[in-house]
């Protein structure tokens, strides 16, 4: 048993998304709560499975998209009424209908900057190096197998005890993470 | 909505007999190995190497174009006044309408739970990135001085100035920049699961350390996946109006304008519709043969090229209502210069390429009412072409016969487009090919995570432990 080297957690290989999402939740059920599980595609049910609660990224491309229309029409007021005013046909200095399609674009530009590095900020990537690499099979996991890890820092963690609950889920083999 | 009663790819019969969005038989691991092994197959074709030499040479006859131009300035051009506006302008709107469709592949069509978008996508969006590089540069390089074109945007500086932001070409620059940088943001994303299967596949130690650099490491874990499926959502949410807006835009820069035949309020719809009609032209012009080379008949079926010809189809009529309505509210605005236009283009000097357009954009098109012809692929890849025609000379239409005879008869012009006109063009159409040819060299062209989904076994159901 690698009980001296540390390890990171136990991987466990599935070969179908409904096995992962069922053994997810018999891991969830058993006690587990520090623990992923990876796959080549978008699962719905898995980050429910997990236990895991709504992300917060709408909230920040909301504030994302505020800040970009806020400041954009800011922007376009002061210049146009204060740094550098400038008599157009004789429109009014705060002329606000005009200055509608860029405050638009600046929300826009804003929302979506925030969606994506919000996103991964969340995400934490990029992240180079992460232990469920060291696993050889691991690479399988962006092409067809489907993979959960239990992670050592779980309190209910036990090398011998949780290989073999993972066991008993079926899959098709368990690995050892190396941290 | 038909789509959801059509399980991707699991019928040998499909519904109606509507071909599938996905062959069946296919597997996570199939489609993987499938689209990645393009871009990892190791050998390059022959047919490869000519196409990007032969377009990598029209892109350095662009290059050559633009350097002459620095140089001389703009009067190499054939634009001059009245004709202020000719190819440059033309060829912008041309380019920046044939993106629109890649954003609404992904964007719109990913809202609409459209699910055969998802072998033409990221494709469509390349094409969109693509597209807009080429048309920056036309009013970059008509500022004439192009390396201050940062003059445009709002930047504390020792003149003193800033932009004037009651005008429509400031609005453009902004438009026309979040697109640019939406676009390439929603295409990256779209792109870094995919990265992540090449970084793990790849045999070769380079391609491992780059496609590794840009994935990111990415591993798939749940909880990003559910993050990047909610941002993924947002910004197609982001980026439907915002495809809208950028046409509207580029219409204003006519439609603010007083010049006759420019200032109508049909033209942001119609200008709208027009980009999504030569978006989806373009994309059937690239997509017909890329399929029939790279052997993608299971994923991109005839299915994806039928609708992309309906969606032409509406689209062209809206165009073809738009002509309507515009010389119907010649006629019934009793303006005399907005009558005189209307009269110019049928009989005066561009009559020729008014008849052309019309007979490319309202004529032609309508043999696609035929199931018969949406289902011919050789026919359709000829519309396409036609449209693709169309749709430039319509810009072209548009900006030129207006111009050329305006309010003052003494003040009347021709305009002839110089070698430098046309280099300047088809340089561009090279440099657009050479991204593309890189693009699906490197790149995975359909996205395979997005194809996994379609496969049979992606379906899950599993019932909660109810204890």
């Amino acid at each position: 048993m690698a009980t001296k080297a540390p390890i990171y957690g136990l991987l466990a290989e599935f070969e179908d998304p409904n096995e992962l999402v069922a053994a997810t939740h018999r891991a969830y059920h058993e006690g587990y709560r520090r623990m992923d599980a990876y796959s080549p595609l978008p699962i719905e049910e898995l980050h429910e499975a997990l236990g895991a609660h709504h992300t917060r990224l709408p909230l920040i491309v909301l504030i994302g998209g505020l800040v970009g229309c806020i400041g954009g029409y800011l922007l376009q007021y002061w210049v146009s009424t204060m740094a550098y005013p400038l008599n157009v046909g004789g429109k009014p200095f705060h002329s606000w209908p005009a200055f509608i399609p860029v405050t638009f674009e600046c929300t826009i530009l804003g929302a979506a900057l925030s969606a994506v590095f919000g996103m991964l900020a969340l995400n934490g990537l990029p992240q180079p190096y992460h232990p469920v690499f060291n696993v050889p099979r691991f690479a399988l996991a962006s092409r067809n197998r489907f993979f959960l890890c239990i992670e050592a820092r779980d309190p209910k963690f036990h090398v011998d005890r949780t290989r073999e609950f993972l066991e008993s889920l079926g899959p098709r083999e368990v690995a050892v993470v190396a941290d | 909505m038909g789509d959801h009663t059509l399980p991707a790819g699991a019928p040998e019969q499909p519904i109606g007999g509507t071909p599938p969005v996905i062959a069946p038989g296919h597997t996570f691991g199939s489609v993987t190995d499938k689209i990645s092994s393009i871009v990892l197959g190791g050998k390059t074709s022959i047919g490869w190497y000519l196409g990007f030499l032969t377009s990598a040479a029209l892109a350095g006859l662009l290059l050559v174009s633009l350097a002459w131009l620095s140089v001389k300035g703009i009067g190499i051009w054939g634009n001059n006044i009245p004709v202020g506006w000719a190819f440059d302008i033309t060829n912008f709107v041309w380019w920046i309408g044939i993106g629109h469709a890649g954003t609404l592949i992904s964007a719109i069509l990913l809202l609409l739970k459209q699910s055969w978008r998802t072998s033409i996508n990221r494709f469509a969006e390349a094409m969109t990135l693509f597209a807009v590089a080429c048309a920056g540069i036309f009013p970059l390089f008509h500022t004439g001085r192009p390396w201050l074109a940062y003059w445009l945007f709002p930047y504390p500086n020792t003149m003193g100035v800033w932009p004037q932001f009651r005008s429509p070409l400031i609005w453009d620059v902004f438009a026309v920049s979040t697109y640019a940088t939406v676009s390439a943001l929603f295409w990256f994303v779209g792109l870094v699961p995919d990265l992540a299967t090449l970084r793990d596949r790849s045999q070769s130690r380079v391609g491992r350390v780059i496609y590794g650099m840009l994935a990111l490491g990415w591993r798939g874990s749940a909880m990003h996946w559910h993050r990047y499926e909610t941002a993924y959502l947002l910004l197609a949410g982001i980026a439907t109006p915002l495809v809208v807006s950028v046409h509207t835009v580029v219409s204003f820069d006519f439609a603010v304008a007083i010049v006759p035949g420019w200032h109508t309020t049909i033209f942001p719809p119609y200008f709208v519709a027009g980009a999504i009609y030569s978006g989806f032209a373009m994309v059937l012009t690239l997509a017909i043969p890329i399929r029939a080379i790279y052997g993608l008949q299971d994923f991109i079926t005839l299915r994806h090229l039928q609708n992309m010809a309906k969606v032409m189809l509406v689209t062209g009529l809206i165009v073809a209502y738009g002509y309507t309505v515009e010389a119907f509210m010649a006629w019934y605005g009793g303006n005399q210069y907005e009558g005189f236009m209307i009269w110019n283009r049928l009989t005066g000097p561009y009559a020729p390429f008014y008849y052309a357009l019309l007979l490319c954009n309202v004529v032609i098109p309508q043999v696609l009412w035929f199931r018969s012809v949406r289902s011919n692929v050789f026919v359709l890849f000829i519309i396409s072409l036609v449209v693709n025609v169309g749709m430039w000379l319509e810009r072209f239409i548009i900006i030129v016969t207006s111009l050329h005879r305006d309010f003052l008869p003494s003040s009347w012009g021709m305009y002839q487009p110089t070698f430098w006109d046309l280099s300047t063009f088809i340089g561009t159409i090279g440099l657009f090919l050479m991204l593309l040819f890189l693009f699906v060299r490197f790149l995975p062209m359909i996205s395979i995570f997005e194809m996994r989904t379609l496969v049979p076994e992606a379906k899950v159901d599993v019932e909660e432990p109810g204890h």
